[in-house]
């Protein structure tokens, strides 16, 4: 986790709302590669003894994880960032040919006033690659609407099945900066 | 340009052969779950007896060890046994330090290492060279890791992979063979399906 971010309060009310959502739709493993941007939503899951966290070690494993847990009968989540997508473009695939739901929470980089130019790439296509690759797309810009993006999202993935991301735009998220 | 670490033609008369392998993993199987790699260890499971406690991956390169730890976790009470092979497992090698953070006790993980890419014409892989996937493993945190090299060594390991507890790691090092085509459906949608019904009961799948 990056020392200049930190779960503040704002960001602690929309994981909050995220956060029951995701014990409504008795999501029991939850997957991650650490980011600011989940950080209170990491540390609420975490505190939760119904649910698995499974840090992983690239986003890709969190997508093959997740069809595993579907195949055993459990519901996950994916926890990640915006470049971690690209990471993730070939093992879409299970998600897409086998029908498996997959529920991708994407805090974004590289959108909104980004500090880090390398981040810029994946977040500009954040988007198109989820389309491509099969999955629906709910994009957030507000953290009052977190919660209900993850909840439509939620719905038509365990229902679907399917693949889905909430994208939680850097807007909500915060522009991280580095002090000088 | 050479690849001087390489040394393809060891495999050649590895003592082993992958089908009587996993033919001795699988032939008391009971209620296993089974999750095979592309391409060769899903043929080879599909050679022991196509079932729907297998989830045979046709894609979906370097997620076989994930896909078998989302399941062992959904399932600590079942035993499950990840089969791939020596590419695909190098393509997933961070999904050791993975499965050691959890430390699930049902879950293992084979490889039938050949040292080569089976499907794409035998050239090498890194395991014909310098790289030895058990000493990853255990370096990732999964203790118990060992290679096996013959039939000795097989019957010394197949216990522990049918019944120690887990996490553990075996590569198993078997002749580099073309073997006839077996087959299991191709249907991702089909096996998952299929898979569901016969471990959580009718009206499961989806």
């Amino acid at each position: 986790m990056a020392p200049d971010t930190h779960a503040d309060a704002a960001q602690t009310d929309w994981s909050r709302d995220v956060f029951a959502v995701l014990t409504a739709q008795q999501v029991r493993q939850v997957a991650y590669v650490p980011d600011a941007g989940h950080a209170a939503l990491i540390d609420l899951c975490a505190a939760n003894d119904g649910m698995e966290m499974v840090p992983l070690t690239t986003e890709e494993e969190g997508v093959a994880l997740l069809a595993g847990a579907w195949l055993g009968g459990q519901r996950g989540v994916l926890l990640m960032q915006s470049s971690g997508l690209g990471n993730c473009v070939n093992m879409l695939s299970l998600t897409q040919t086998c029908r498996f739901p997959l529920l991708m929470l994407v805090t974004m980089r590289g959108q909104w006033g980004e500090f880090n130019p390398w981040q810029v790439p994946m977040g500009r296509i954040s988007e198109e690659v989820l389309r491509l690759t099969g999955n629906l797309v709910f994009s957030t810009e507000d953290p009052a609407e977190v919660g209900e993006a993850v909840a439509a999202a939620a719905r038509m993935v365990f229902e679907g099945p399917a693949g889905a991301a909430v994208l939680i735009g850097q807007r909500v998220v915060g522009v991280k900066t580095f002090a000088h | 340009m050479k690849l001087r670490s390489m040394k393809p033609e060891r495999s050649d008369s590895y003592p082993l052969h992958r089908r009587d392998v996993v033919a001795q993993l699988l032939t008391e199987r009971g209620d296993l779950l089974v999750v095979s790699g592309l391409g060769a260890p899903s043929w080879d499971v599909a050679a022991a007896g196509d079932c729907p406690g297998n989830f045979p991956l046709w894609g979906a390169m370097g997620g076989a060890a994930m896909v078998g730890l989302g399941l062992a976790l959904a399932q600590p009470y079942k035993r499950v046994l990840v089969i791939t092979g020596d590419g695909e497992m190098l393509m997933g090698l961070g999904s050791f330090a993975t499965v050691a953070a959890k430390q699930p006790k049902n879950l293992a993980l084979v490889v039938l290492d050949n040292e080569r890419y089976g499907e794409t014409g035998m050239q090498a892989t890194h395991t014909a060279g310098q790289t030895n996937l058990a000493a990853c493993a255990v370096a990732s945190g999964i203790a118990e890791a060992r290679e096996v090299f013959d039939q000795a060594g097989l019957d010394e390991a197949l216990p522990l992979i049918l019944g120690a507890p887990g996490p553990l790691f075996v590569t198993i090092k078997v002749r580099a063979e073309d073997l006839p085509l077996v087959l299991p459906p191709k249907d991702g949608a089909h096996l998952k399906d299929r898979f569901r019904r016969a471990l959580l009961g009718p009206g499961s799948e989806g």
